[in-house]
């Protein structure tokens, strides 16, 4: 009787304990996309204000971090760039990288810099670390740009440079890396809820990960049985391929891209899967 | 008139102390027992959530089996204690937390002004913020936009809109976070206590905004201590004790209820009281004269006998005497060790309140242990609960308190001047 009457209503959503970790709400994701790009907005905007230098900031940080390179490990270490130039050569490495770097270290800390405000209102949490994978892709697209510029430059002026139609395949390499960064930020978050220590780990992980990876140096200055190693790290083959695209030095392997596809299917999944897991229980651990 | 939110034998369970150091091995179990589709093993279902006695289990029920139901357009007044679960409710309400068991069925937005300004980011303009923190509060864009005017209106901040908020006084910053979540667009809200934020005539305003969003037909979910708001901006209420829902109807007898229970024997503490540097053995209060009842006419006599653990420090006592609505009459210290004087043993202290001071109503004691005027020893709250009861004024009658906080005896003198 009380059942039957029951269902003349109908609810809009049911507030319980046993939901399925596979239900990732994406739809409710999409109806709170003004939230969306309102945190990429805030995320963008509030990284210059009260600076001097305001929005140069972005390029700044690449360009310094190419000259160190190019001092420390061009000419004090001597590590050899494949014969492009060197700045072509880290600033593309840095570029890329600090896409997956920032998406990573951001995303990870989802819960523990937005625990005050999970305290207190509902949204799908997913948002937030969507925002960082746009925020994040926009500062790219502006690093990117300083590429160009200095690619270009490079290009006019006849540097042994020798970009090829593999450049069509850069945007499926920039999902590729943000899948990984996010896939990897959404396990992390999740798991320095409750181990707090993991927040170091984190970031000196990723610094790692840098020298685990063709960043500073080129496949072919690995000996093969190296090589074949390094060609496990999922990252390994969105680097070489997004070099060998621009500048005509590296391996662009479709077979370990295809590695690396599979590699970042799985991580997402399983970072969207223990994101959603936590993102129930958080308030209550923290 | 159709329910809006129906919820269902909803419990929470919280774990005490600690959360996540040494209890890989519960973890374990718990899992175990999960996965072989077994009860919980700590959860144990039925002890209630009483802060008074020390429970060993290390697991309390903030919950325990709450079931009701809102209509549309309810103004829905949530009583209780602190303690007694109404955060708790509020926060599953909202979707910050979810129940342990049981469930909720929700109609429409939920919106809740748990704490206003959440999400505000001090770098951004006041334009800007409302827009994020309306976002957050599930807004779209176009409400937001279509509301702009009126919200900076009624937070009167319209001349720093485009100023970070960060150089707002913490005046405008409130102001400004209650406009934006009290044009919120949602069917049901959740209002929690703040009507305590910014001046008279801010407060006064919020009243009316709650009021008229109460008229307007929006569902409204109300917890306050302060019992004249609740009474006079809800129709329905429930009343919650301990983490249980121990009875819902028309307001009035709820508040009445709420009232009568705060003077039974459930809410006496036990004791002695004792941590490490004070053990408080007892503390009672009785009138002048004998008897029971103290009225608004008749002195009151306090006594406490206390066992100080720590020598030779600078000590004082501080009693603070509160109105159930939190307001506080007085708050004051009494020094019994001025220069690093203070004893090992027993102290007894007493001191007495005068007759014709108290108005009628219930107050409880606070009493704070302290050090070098400075450091709290031992805090208690609502360490002893009493009624003060009624006595004939001259408008007032034995049912109808006069208004006031406190009720003395002025001495008039009216002459007749000639005509």
């Amino acid at each position: 009787m009380i059942e039957e009457k029951e269902e003349q209503f109908d609810w809009d959503f049911k507030i319980q304990s046993s939901e399925s970790p596979f239900r990732l709400g994406l739809r409710e994701v999409w109806s709170y996309r003004d939230l969306l790009f309102l945190f990429v907005k805030r995320d963008i905007i509030t990284v210059y204000k009260q600076t001097i230098l305001g929005p140069l900031w972005f390029f700044i940080q690449p360009i310094l971090t190419t000259i160190t390179f190019m001092f420390v490990f061009g000419n004090l270490a001597g590590i050899s760039t494949d014969g492009v130039p060197q700045i072509l050569f880290y600033l593309s490495g840095i570029t890329i990288w600090n896409y997956f770097n920032e998406l990573l270290t951001q995303t990870s800390k989802t819960f523990t810099e937005n625990a005050t405000i999970f305290g207190k209102v509902y949204f799908p949490r997913l948002i937030l670390p969507l925002s960082k994978v746009i925020s994040n892709l926009m500062k790219f697209g502006i690093q990117f740009g300083l590429f160009l510029a200095v690619f270009i430059v490079f290009l006019i002026r006849g540097s042994e440079i020798s970009p090829n139609y593999h450049i069509v395949f850069v945007p499926l390499l920039l999902v590729l890396m943000g899948g990984l960064g996010l896939g990897f930020g959404l396990i992390s978050s999740a798991l320095t809820t409750k181990y707090r220590d993991l927040t170091f780990l984190i970031t000196f992980g990723v610094q790692l990960l840098m020298y685990a990876s063709p960043v500073i140096y080129p496949m072919s200055s690995l000996s093969p049985e190296y090589q074949q190693i390094l060609w496990f790290n999922p990252l390994t083959s969105i680097l070489e391929g997004f070099k060998y695209a621009f500048l005509g030095s590296g391996i662009f392997s479709w077979l370990w891209l295809a590695y690396s596809t599979g590699f970042t299917v799985f991580i997402l999944s399983l970072g969207a899967l223990i994101f959603n897991k936590i993102e129930k229980s958080f308030i209550d651990t923290v | 008139m159709r329910p809006v939110i129906k919820a269902d034998k909803v419990s929470k369970l919280y774990k005490l102390g600690e959360i996540g150091t040494g209890t890989l091995s519960h973890d374990v179990q718990r899992w175990i027992s999960k996965v072989r589709g077994k009860e919980d093993p700590f959860s144990i279902i039925g002890s209630e959530n009483d802060r008074t006695s020390t429970d060993t289990s290390g697991y309390a029920w903030a919950l325990n089996d709450i079931s009701f139901e809102v209509n549309e357009g309810d103004v829905l007044g949530i009583i209780g204690r602190n303690g007694a679960g109404k955060s708790t409710l509020l926060k599953i309400l909202s979707r910050v937390t979810l129940p342990s068991t049981g469930y909720v069925n929700v109609k429409g937005r939920i919106a809740s002004l748990l704490e206003v300004g959440t999400g505000f980011h001090p770098e951004l303009t006041g334009r800007e913020n409302i827009f994020l923190n309306g976002a957050i509060l599930g807004m779209k864009k176009h409400e937001i936009k279509r509301k702009f005017d009126e919200i900076v209106e009624f937070s009167g901040v319209a001349k720093y809109v485009d100023t970070p908020v960060k150089r707002y006084s913490s005046g405008m910053y409130v102001r400004l976070a209650f406009a934006v979540a009290a044009h919120l667009e949602s069917e049901i809200l959740i209002v929690d206590e703040v009507l305590a934020v910014g001046d008279v005539e801010f407060q006064r305003k919020c009243l009316g905004k709650m009021g008229d969003l109460s008229k307007s037909g929006r569902t409204v979910l109300f917890v306050s201590h302060n019992l004249t708001a609740v009474q006079e901006l809800c129709s329905t209420g429930i009343l919650l004790k301990n983490g249980r829902l121990t009875e819902s109807g028309p307001v009035a007898e709820i508040i009445n209820s709420y009232q009568g229970s705060l003077s039974s024997s459930d809410f006496k503490i036990s004791f002695p009281v004792i941590n490490e540097n004070i053990r408080l053995n007892d503390f009672k209060i009785y009138p002048q004269g004998g008897g029971n009842a103290i009225t608004c006419d008749t002195p009151i006599f306090f006594e406490m006998l206390f066992e100080n653990l720590i020598p030779n420090r600078t000590q004082d006592v501080t009693l603070e005497l509160k109105m159930m609505d939190g307001s506080i009459v007085f708050h004051q210290a009494f020094e019994f060790a001025p220069s690093s004087d203070s004893r090992l043993g027993l102290y007894r202290l007493k001191g007495k309140i005068p007759g014709k001071l108290l108005n009628a109503g219930f107050y409880s004691f606070k009493l704070i242990f302290g050090h070098n005027r400075q450091y709290s020893l031992l805090t208690i709250n609502e360490l002893c609960v009493f009624e003060v009861e009624n006595t004939h004024t001259l408008l007032g009658s034995l049912f109808n308190t006069p208004p006031g906080t406190i009720r003395i005896n002025l001495d008039f003198d009216c002459t007749y001047e000639g005509s």
